[in-house]
This record gives structure tokens, sequence and C-alpha cells, in this order.
């Protein structure tokens, strides 16, 4: 267990980070690190030779998206504006913290997919190869989804995707 | 000089700074002639850039109590994890799988096939044991024809045994079907009128030498073994004391000569 605990501990931070990015919620994204760790340290003589960051974070991700369909199947979700900006880094300066919830306002309307590789690529450094195995998809998939996602975050920060979501609706209706 | 073409996963690539140092370069030489795509990647590596310091602060925060993992493995030392009442179950029924197997070895030498074999000898003495009309298909005077019929179903040379020094007249025999296939069955009679049975058939891969065990089946009770790929089964409704050294006999006979 002294192994586990020079391996794991120093990646908490990380994992807390991940998590709360992608559910965006404090307690909610403890409480799934918390069940992550718990996981992580009953099988910790079960997992596979390879890079313990990519295996907690793939516990981790499985644990959230698990929620995620628990939430979606009992129809309720946290909606991005009853998110408190005090779930988001608290340190910041003030006229920061404008900026910053800013960006992650906007990658909260992306699919969760595509904000997942995003978060574990640009942030966490995952390479491209462990994102996959995380995300359980081809490194291909990867790729394309990550493409995707910075094409969609660009749109929302030059407020393009407002402008074709606004479209969509009418052109719809018109059928 | 040549340079493969850039890739949409190159630019992404340089974004996220993980090329070989002579890509990058490449990719910088690219990006300096082609303005437009310079001006998405730039804008890539700023969305990167704003992500990491907006989440940045999340990971200088002190843990709370509850991600502690030194508390957290000592939780789960003094608390036996789900995972681990599973793995204890799963060693308790295999522990008694393999018990129960090693008795079933120890009581019957070869598990399945004289069972199966036992069985099927009890099942066949009675429906024909009791049956005054035609117990037998073939009579005892008929032998040969009884051998040869047997001998190309089962397709192996099979020979009657002669129990007459145990008191046991041949009456005849007959072909039986059983789950296995066709087995031949001879039926004997003493001076009372108590009848025995011999069925014997090809046994299963698994069981092709087995030690005399004794077998029963309600009141019908006997022995079976396997010799080189044959079963054997003697059945009636005498002691086994009394069925023993005539199954011995059986067994004598029907070896190799």
């Amino acid at each position: 267990m002294k192994d586990m605990l020079l391996q794991v501990e120093p990646l908490i931070p990380a994992l807390r980070r991940y998590a709360r990015a992608l559910v965006r919620n404090r307690a909610n994204a403890d409480d799934l690190v918390q069940d992550c760790l718990e996981r992580a340290v009953s099988r910790w003589y079960q997992r596979r030779d390879g890079d313990v960051r990519a295996w907690l974070f793939t516990i981790l991700h499985n644990l959230a998206i698990n929620q995620f369909r628990q939430s979606a199947s009992r129809g309720r979700h946290v909606p991005i504006d009853e998110t408190s900006e005090d779930n988001f880094g608290e340190a910041a300066a003030q006229e920061q913290k404008l900026m910053v919830q800013d960006v992650l306002n906007k990658l909260a309307r992306l699919p969760e997919d595509q904000r997942a590789v995003l978060l574990l690529v640009a942030v966490e450094d995952l390479s491209y190869a462990d994102a996959a195995k995380v995300l359980n998809i081809p490194v291909g998939t990867v790729m394309s989804r990550l493409s995707r996602a910075r094409e969609r975050l660009q749109q929302e920060i030059e407020g393009i995707a407002d402008n074709i979501s606004t479209n969509v609706v009418p052109l719809r209706s018109e059928k | 000089m040549n340079h493969r073409p850039i890739t949409e996963d190159d630019l992404h690539a340089y974004v996220d700074r993980v090329l070989e140092p002579e890509r990058q370069a490449e990719v910088a030489a690219y990006l300096g002639d082609h303005p437009d795509v310079a001006k998405r990647v730039a804008a890539f590596s700023d969305q990167r850039d704003q992500l990491r310091a907006a989440l940045a602060p999340i990971a200088e925060e002190p843990l709370p109590a509850e991600l502690n993992l030194s508390r957290i493995i000592e939780t789960s030392a003094r608390r036996p994890s789900l995972a681990r009442w599973a793995m204890a179950a799963m060693l308790l029924l295999s522990i008694g799988g393999l018990g129960g197997w090693a008795v079933r070895g120890a009581l019957q030498a070869s598990p399945g096939g004289l069972v199966a074999l036992g069985q099927e000898a009890a099942v066949s003495y009675s429906v024909y044991a009791p049956d005054r009309v035609r117990p037998v298909e073939v009579r005892a005077s008929d032998s040969a024809q009884l051998v040869q019929w047997v001998s190309d179903r089962l397709h192996r040379p099979v020979k009657v045994p002669d129990l007459t020094t145990s008191g046991y007249r041949l009456m005849g025999g007959r072909l039986v079907a059983t789950s296995h296939g066709p087995a031949a069955m001879f039926m004997y009679d003493d001076d009372r009128g108590s009848r025995i049975v011999v069925l014997t058939r090809p046994m299963s891969s698994a069981d092709q030498n087995a030690p005399m065990t004794p077998q029963s089946q309600g009141d019908v009770r006997g022995f079976a073994w396997a010799d080189d790929g044959v079963g054997y089964s003697l059945v009636g409704h005498a002691a086994p004391e009394s069925l023993r050294p005539i199954a011995n006999e059986v067994r004598r006979q029907a070896r190799p000569i």
C-alpha cells in the first residue's frame, strides 16, 4: 500500500480538477473522486501494468459517465446558469474570475464527449493514446473528437454558435 | 527535399506540444506560409491556455478530509469491500465444489460415466427383469446370433459372460437405448427365479478405465467398472455381498485374453 500512496496521492489534485470541470459541481465532483480513490484502493493489486494516471482517470471518467446517465434517466441535471461561480477557482482574482468563468461556461455548452477529450488532452496532458484508453475509443476517434471540440469551443467563444442555434430553430419549425 | 504533408492531426499535436522537434519546426514553417490556418491554430492555443488557467486553481485547493488517501486506505482495510466479500464467496464456493468433487471421486472413482452406466443398468433391470412375457429379445439358445447382433451395433466384439459357476444361467439379451448410445444387455436367472442384468457399452472418453464401484438405485443394486474403454454394470435385487463375486467373474471373463 506504500507504493500506492506514493503513486496515487500526487494525482488527486488533477483528478479533482478533471471531475469538477466535467460535472461542474464541487460536491458532486469530490464525491466522484472519493469513489474513484476507494475503488483504486480496493483494485490496486488487480490493475494491469501501465500508467497509473491513465488507470485512475479511466475509473473516474466511468464513474462520471454513470452519474451523467443516471441523472439523465431521472431527467435531472444541473443547469449551467445554476452553477455558482464559487465552484470555480476561488483563488483567482476578481477580474480573472470573470474571464475564467466565461471560458468554462462556454466549455459547458459542448457535448459531454467533446468536453471530456478536450479536458484530458489540453488540461490534464494525457497522451492521445492514454485519452483513447480512458474514453475506451480508438485514437482516431480521439483526434476527430478533439478537432470538433476545438472548433465548437471556438464558435462559442466568437459567439457564432449562438447564431447557428438560433437559425436552426426557425428552419425546423418551418418544415 | 520532400516534406510529409501537414495533417489536421499535426495541427492539434502542435497545439498540444507533443510533436517531435523536427515536425514542430515543419508545422511552424507551414503556419508561417498559411496565415488563415495559423489564426485557427493560435485560437486553439488560446483556448488551451485559458482552460488551463481557469482550472489550475482547483488543483491548488487543499484536499478535503474525504480525499485523504491514507484515511481511505485505512478504512478499506478495516471494512472488507464488496469485492473482497465476493472473492471470499468465490473461494468458499470453489472449496465446496472441490470438496464435493473429491468426495465424489473417493466414492465412485470416476464421475459421470460410471454413474450413468449404473443408472442405465438399473433402469433396464427395472423394465425388463419383471417382464414375464419377453424379458429378452434373443434367447440364450440363439446366443451366437445375439453376440453377432450386439457386436455389430457396439462396433466391437462382445463376449457373453458365462455365469454358470456362480449359479446363474443366461436367459438371453437385447440391445437397449441409452443416452450414450446402444448398450448390450444380458439377463441371467438362478434356480429360485431371481434375475440379474449385465449391461455393457463403450464409455465416453473420460471413463476409459475405472475400478469396480458399488451402485444403487432404489432397491436395484450392483457394481460398475470400465476396462479399456468398455464399461460394465451388473445389477440385481440380491445383496451386494453376493453380487460382488459375480461382478468379479464377469470382469475376469471380459478382459482380453
